[in-house]
């Protein structure tokens, strides 16, 4: 108790410090609780129903389906369910899983990725089609963000091998390739894949737009991928090369077998802010005309029903990123733990 | 000799003449490595140009199915548009290449303003984190929390839509005294009427800050620090020489005064506070990685305190500092781009929305903002990238 208050008064300037920021806090928490709990109303029909100081949480409540499903229609939404379950046992599988680690990895690269595009999209199977046009909310930020990872990870391998080559054109292309990617500024190439992309394919040739969405998404962290893994390899030091070589490996198999599953450990850590930084720019494909959890939430604050509830709806955004953000962190952690560079497991 | 010379198996000078042994295609000259190295770059190229010529001959195609040819001629002609915020003079009958100019301005005046506040507060949450005192460091550390984990877009929303939108109209401002005031259409300040000597007299600062910047010596902070001490000095002696005009309200709007619009306003917040999150935890990873040793060191050398920081701390903590605070701004550079998403009128509100849509010249404009965005970054890395090598570990 003593170190407490030492720490927290201990000097003149501590003192004043803890005296500003209770002050602080007296400003800020009561208002704030106040508004999102005291006053809130849960239920309601319209915004009416709303006490004017209070959170209006009724209007999160009656478009909570659509911040997570978007348009996807109602009898379908099983689809999505199926597809985000998978994914989240698989997952957990891959990070906690007693055996068949390898197993579950294995599937959610392969078979979730084509079987969950087959159930989204529907039109086989006598699964009634779907359009992409009508995915949305959260649910589309998670698919994007898993596919462009998916594609951008193998790429970014790519590059960053490319750039250490000693071909000249091999390397040349694959530093402009990451040096223009990161120049560049998302919302930027988003609109010139949105508005170019016909351009340069033969006339009458359409893409999705959220095709379209997720290549740029997944061209862009491409790039930062590979600087990541770059970085990975160049941790590794030359003797580990050297030695495989010596063993009689052919070259490529050495960089594939030895130095590259070295290097993926060292750059976890990288690689899941990439992931992070990737899921909050998915919010991005609102501007460009999807309806991710951003859009639908701008969209349903033009609700004649529902008109000014900005605070409520971008708070609600705020909540869910952080805690999808916070869990994608957590399986970051968990995955460094059990395979990083640091990782000293007892069973191996 | 470098590698590319070397037969692939450890035969002896010459040995790649020999014949081809059986089973092993291509004639002899295949065997080595530089000669197949230089064959599948050659069909790397020729791939390269080969997609290259498809894509230019289907753009060619596609415009001209629709009639239009490519080339930058438009860009004399008169924009006729209005863009609502301008630092430099604006009128519709200007052209497109100087509507260009115009943007870039906002662009980069909105860069810098988030740059100043941003590396201001991640300094302040920095200082927070480390001040030991558990409650600031816990309210420092979930600020930082929340905002590193939300998407950007959202706080921009957040604050443009539910804190500036919300605000009362001009009639209700909120007034802040000493003529500030808060109101849905922007924040409005006294604007200060700097005479032509002290216009000068910045100039200088700011000439004296770049060169101090760029002259610095490794292990040395002096030039470093120079620019800001300068800067400040000027604005302090500035702003109490100036004459300040007040806004004052006319009827039904404020006349008068500097107003920042709310989409400047919230782009400003929404890139410094996301910003400063990510410069804060720089800061402190710098701060904490100069060891506790090389204090002690330093002081049983019998530097004093303040030497001590200047001479051994600080520039150790810097050179660690300067790498990773350059790509924040260059993000910053690139995020004002999300301006777009609020109509700040930034490069590509104007030039990748309105006059793409007003020309149709959907090609040039595109390579018009890309080659911007590019040619600004890769100057700001190279530079960097070029004084950064001045202030490393020598010796490595």
């Amino acid at each position: 108790m003593t170190a407490t208050l030492r720490a927290l008064f201990g000097t003149p300037l501590n003192a004043v410090l803890t005296l500003v920021m209770l002050g602080l806090f007296w400003l800020a928490i009561p208002p704030f609780v106040e508004w999102a709990f005291a006053h809130a109303t849960w239920d309601g029909l319209s915004r009416k129903a709303c006490a004017p100081d209070g959170a209006c949480w009724a209007f999160v409540r009656a478009r909570f389906a659509l911040f997570i499903y978007g348009r996807y229609p109602l009898e379908e939404r099983w689809r999505v369910d199926v597809v985000l379950v998978t994914l989240a046992v698989l997952a957990l599988g891959a990070l906690f899983a007693p055996r068949g680690r390898g197993w579950c990895l294995g599937l959610l690269m392969t078979v979730l990725p084509i079987g969950g595009a087959v159930l989204l999209t529907g039109g086989v199977f006598g699964l009634a089609p779907v359009a992409t046009g009508d995915w949305g909310g959260l649910m589309l930020n998670v698919v994007i963000t898993f596919i462009a990872v998916l594609i951008s990870l193998p790429i970014g391998v790519a590059l960053a091998f490319g750039r250490q080559s000693e071909l000249p054109v091999v390397r040349w292309f694959s530093i402009t390739f990451i040096e223009v990617w990161r120049g560049s500024p998302l919302l930027a190439v988003l609109f010139m894949g949105l508005i170019m992309l016909p351009m340069f394919l033969p006339n009458g040739v359409t893409v999705d737009n959220l095709v379209r969405a997720v290549v740029v998404l997944s061209l862009f962290e491409s790039a930062y991928m590979a600087e990541t893994i770059r970085g990975g390899l160049q941790g590794i030091p030359k003797g580990q090369t050297e030695a495989a070589l010596a063993l009689g490996m052919h070259k490529g198999i050495a960089q594939a077998l030895v130095v590259l599953p070295q290097a993926m450990r060292l750059a976890i850590p990288g690689i899941i802010n990439i992931v992070v930084d990737l899921f909050k720019d998915t919010t991005l494909v609102s501007i460009v005309g999807l309806f991710d959890l951003m859009g639908v939430i701008n969209q349903s604050l033009k609700d004649p029903n529902w008109l000014g509830l900005a605070m409520e709806g971008y708070t609600f955004a705020v909540v869910l990123f952080f805690f999808a953000c916070l869990l994608i962190s957590l399986a970051g952690q968990t995955l460094e733990r059990r395979f990083g560079s640091a990782s000293r497991n007892p069973r191996r | 000799m470098s590698p590319l010379d070397q037969p692939t198996a450890t035969l002896p000078a010459g040995a790649a003449m020999r014949p081809a042994p059986a089973g092993r295609p291509g004639g002899p000259w295949l065997r080595t490595r530089r000669a197949r190295a230089t064959l599948w770059q050659a069909l790397a190229v020729v791939a390269m140009i080969a997609l290259l010529l498809w894509l230019a001959g289907n753009a060619r195609e596609n415009m001209a199915a629709r009639n239009i040819s490519f080339g930058f001629d438009f860009l004399g002609n008169v924009a006729g548009f209005d863009i609502p915020f301008h630092i430099l003079p604006w009128s519709n009958t200007d052209t497109y290449a100087y509507a260009l100019l115009v943007c870039l301005v906002n662009t980069l005046l909105c860069a810098a303003m988030s740059i100043v506040l941003a590396s201001a507060l991640g300094l302040l949450i920095a200082l927070m984190r480390l001040s030991g005192n558990p409650l600031a460091a816990a309210t420092a550390r979930a600020v930082m929390e929340i905002v590193r984990n939300t998407p950007q877009l959202v706080q921009i929303f957040f604050i443009y839509i539910a804190v500036l939108q919300a605000l009362p109209p001009p009639r209700a401002s909120l007034a802040f005294g000493a003529g500030v005031f808060l109101n849905v259409r922007g924040l409005l300040l006294p604007a200060p009427t700097i005479d032509g000597r002290m216009a000068l007299l910045g100039g200088l600062a700011l000439f004296l800050a770049i060169a101090g910047w760029f002259g610095r010596q490794p292990g040395r902070i002096t030039g470093v620090i120079l620019g800001p001490v300068l800067i400040v000095a000027w604005a302090v002696a500035a702003g109490l020489s100036a004459t300040w005009e007040l806004p004052a309200l006319k009827g039904f709007n404020f006349v008068g005064g500097l107003r920042i619009p709310p989409e400047l306003l919230a782009l400003w917040l929404g890139l410094s506070i996301y910003t400063a999150a990510f410069i804060s935890e720089i800061i402190r990873a710098a701060i904490l990685a100069i060891q506790h040793g090389q204090t002690e060191a330093s002081l049983s050398l019998g530097l004093s305190r303040g030497q001590t920081m200047y001479l051994v701390v600080l520039p150790q903590a810097l050179r660690i500092l300067i790498p990773p605070l350059t790509s924040q701004y260059l993000n910053i550079i690139k995020s004002t781009t999300l301006g777009a998403a609020i109509a700040y009128p930034d490069i590509l509100q104007i030039f990748g929305r309105t006059v793409l849509n007003q020309s149709g010249r959907a090609l040039e404009v595109m390579v018009l903002l890309l080659g911007v965005f590019l040619s600004v970054n890769l100057l700001t890395s190279a530079l960097m990238n070029r004084w950064n090598r001045k202030l490393m570990l020598q010796g490595r």
